[in-house]
């Protein structure tokens, strides 16, 4: 068994060494992209989970609160007790945007002061972080004109004194320079492998279809599994160095800083590269040339990549898109390979996304290779 | 079946779906015979050699190979037998050798008798100093040797070859066919099946298939002498379709068949039918007809076989 799949990955990367133009596909289009997304603009987001945690305990804390609350643009994730909660909340994700309301809060703005909230940030997304810090910014400045107006309405004080705010001590974390490329780059290293390596897998098994060397070797002794083994291992090979190869990109050229454990990306993108190469099996089975595959590659990266979070944030979907994304494997890499590089959490952490994926590889897998099986009948 | 028979098969029944490929089949094959199936495109000829290779599974009826039941153990019969399929199927970006040791290393041959046994086919392929070559770069008769020497490297007793001559000039079919004698001679049971009536006469024993049925079995001589009921004549004229037609009602014709600028014509006696057929046409007012008595061919058997069996499925006549 050993042995015939050794041959087949002994004959893959002799192929490879002779065909030019995968070597260039292979090498050139994800370094390309890998500038053209590290140089590429911003874009908009929305409805952002969020945890409050209220120090003041007053009739203005609770004011402030509801107004956050009944506001469309945030989603109160989960409540707060101590500063550690919040700490924990941003750092496994749960919550983009922490907001503390700390003692003293109403005892200021009664007495006509300026009155600080700070309002912490998830930075690894720099995108929901500006836009949601501009929300927080709208409702708390609102609910300083209003308080002001009331207690100018209460007291009786002159209206020409200055307005009584709400200040915002803001504070990004993981990112305080809100740099999008930071949050961009990582993305598109997961994108990236997930194009080439579909790709590449279901057009060389789509191609030995085509040619006849498919039915050539099947009437060898080999086993489906051993096929589809030696099939696939060379672009599981090819997939950990093209991450290694876009990974230094961002590193060494856009400074993104790299906080975790190498192993812990290792292991995560091991577990999606299974993913990625059951896709490419699993489409493979389903076209005879390689046209068909190129057409089925197209509508499933497609909407892999929209409902993946990688560039629309998944609260702003639908519920129904929503329900959707939780079967997109690339939705799970993008957290554990943002969370590696930028925050440097390790499993303890990311723990449920590497579950996802080992879940939806085995599955995806499964069926592979049932499909393959049947397909040579 | 004698304790002989490197392919056995019983009742063979294929069914796709409604669609009957292979409608209950049973011949034998010998060790060192050389089997044609011979049959119009879609008889089944390619199933049936996809079945016995394990690549498809019987829907009824019994085969083994080498025996070793093909339903059963389809792995198993994959390691005693060769392969060679119409489409050319070796990698084209590897040379001669990568793609002779890499099936070489599939089959399961030893490495150290793998160098041995690469040399040994690249020598009876001919290619000899083309080792290193691109097989892309290939002439098609090279290519075609090739595959034959890549579906024997493992020195298997039974080997299927689906129409390997398709698309191949005359003096290299000429030539894989002298290999195809020395395998039969060193005992590999060969099955091969063709829609080249000539080749077919290069086998020791042929089967007819049509429409998923076994028609005749026998030596090519046997066929042409049972087939054929009648002698034969070989008619010239002018205006084919009217001599079709004119021919045809003529008392003691039995079947008229186009081959090229000439009609075929059974006939129950070629000696007094000859002249017979020839003042028949020129009494339509054709010029310059000429009959002569000739031996059977394969393709007149063909003609006639498959015609009969078109006309009555059941067989009769």
């Amino acid at each position: 068994m050993l042995r015939r799949i050794l041959e087949l990955l002994i004959k893959e990367f002799l192929q490879l060494k002779r065909d030019r133009s995968a070597r260039f596909r292979l090498l050139v289009p994800p370094v390309i992209q890998m500038l053209l997304f590290g140089y590429a603009a911003t874009f908009e987001v929305f409805n952002v989970s969020t945890a409050i945690l209220d120090l003041d305990r007053s009739q203005e804390s609770r004011a402030l609160t509801a107004a956050f609350v009944h506001s469309a643009r945030f989603r109160i994730a989960r409540g707060a007790e101590t500063q550690r909660d919040i700490r924990q909340a941003v750092e496994a994700s749960e919550v983009q945007v922490g907001l503390v309301i700390p003692p003293g809060f109403s005892e200021l703005l009664r007495k006509g002061e300026s009155s600080p909230v700070q309002a912490i940030v998830d930075g690894t997304n720099s995108n929901t972080a500006l836009i949601a810090l501009g929300y927080v910014g709208q409702i708390a400045s609102a609910f300083g004109q209003d308080y002001a107006q009331d207690l100018a309405h209460r007291t009786g004080r002159a209206l020409g004194r200055p307005m009584v705010s709400v200040s915002l001590e803001e504070r990004y974390w993981y990112n305080p320079n809100l740099n999008s490329r930071w949050f961009f780059v990582p993305g598109v290293i997961g994108t990236l492998t997930l194009i080439t390596i579909v790709n590449l897998t279901a057009f060389a098994i789509v191609r030995e279809r085509e040619v006849g060397t498919l039915e050539q070797i099947l009437v060898t002794p080999i086993r489906p599994v051993e096929f589809i083994i030696g099939k696939t291992l060379p672009f599981f090979l090819i997939g950990l160095l093209e991450v290694s190869i876009v990974a230094s990109i961002g590193m060494l050229w856009f400074q993104v800083p790299f906080r975790g454990n190498v192993f812990v990306l290792l292991f995560g993108t091991s577990l999606f590269l299974l993913c990625a190469l059951a896709i490419g099996l699993l489409i493979s089975t389903l076209c005879t040339t390689q046209q068909q595959a190129f057409a089925s590659n197209f509508f499933v990266l497609n909407p892999m990549f929209i409902l993946s979070g990688f560039s629309f944030p998944i609260a702003s979907m639908p519920q129904f898109l929503q329900w959707v994304t939780y079967a997109d494997p690339l939705r799970y890499f993008l957290v554990i390979i943002r969370a590696t590089f930028l925050k440097g959490v390790g499993l303890d952490v990311l723990w449920p996304q590497m579950l996802a994926l080992a879940a939806i590889a085995l599955s995806l897998l499964t069926i592979a290779v049932l499909r393959f099986r049947k397909s040579l009948d | 079946m004698t304790s002989e028979s490197r392919i056995t098969v019983d009742g063979l029944i294929k069914r796709f779906g409604d669609f009957v490929a292979l409608d209950g089949i049973s011949f034998a094959v010998g060790a060192g015979e050389i089997m044609g199936f011979l049959g119009p495109n879609g008889a089944g000829k390619s199933t049936l050699i996809r079945i016995l290779c394990g690549l498809l599974r019987p829907s009824g009826g019994q085969a083994s190979v080498a025996g070793i039941d093909v339903a059963s153990d389809p792995e198993g019969v994959r390691r005693r037998i060769g392969y060679m399929s119409q489409k050319f199927s070796l990698y084209g970006d590897l040379s001669v050798v990568e793609n002779l040791r890499f099936f070489g290393g599939i089959y399961g041959v030893p490495r150290s008798a793998l160098d041995g046994q690469v040399a040994f086919v690249v020598e009876m392929a001919g290619l000899q100093g083309r080792e290193d070559s691109l097989v892309a770069t290939l002439a098609g008769g090279w290519k075609q040797r090739l595959a034959l020497g890549a579906a024997i490297l493992h020195r298997p007793s039974v080997l299927f070859l689906d129409e390997p001559t398709s698309g191949v000039d005359p003096q290299s079919r000429r030539r894989f066919w002298d290999l195809i004698h020395r395998l039969g001679a060193d005992g590999v049971s060969v099955l091969v099946s063709t829609h080249y009536m000539d080749e077919a006469e290069y086998c020791n024993r042929i089967a007819l298939i049509n429409r998923g049925r076994l028609i005749t079995l026998g030596t090519p001589h046997e066929i042409k002498a049972r087939s054929v009921a009648g002698e034969l004549l070989a008619v010239e004229a002018e205006d084919v379709g009217r001599a079709i037609a004119a021919l045809r009602e003529a008392p003691g014709v039995r079947n008229v068949a186009v081959f090229g600028r000439l009609l075929h014509v059974v006939v129950d006696d070629a000696a007094a039918r000859a002249s017979e057929l020839k003042a028949r046409l020129n009494a339509l007012g054709m010029a310059g007809v000429r009959t002569e008595r000739i031996l059977p061919t394969m393709e007149d058997s063909f003609v006639h076989l498959v015609g009969r069996a078109g006309r009555s499925p059941e067989g009769a006549a």
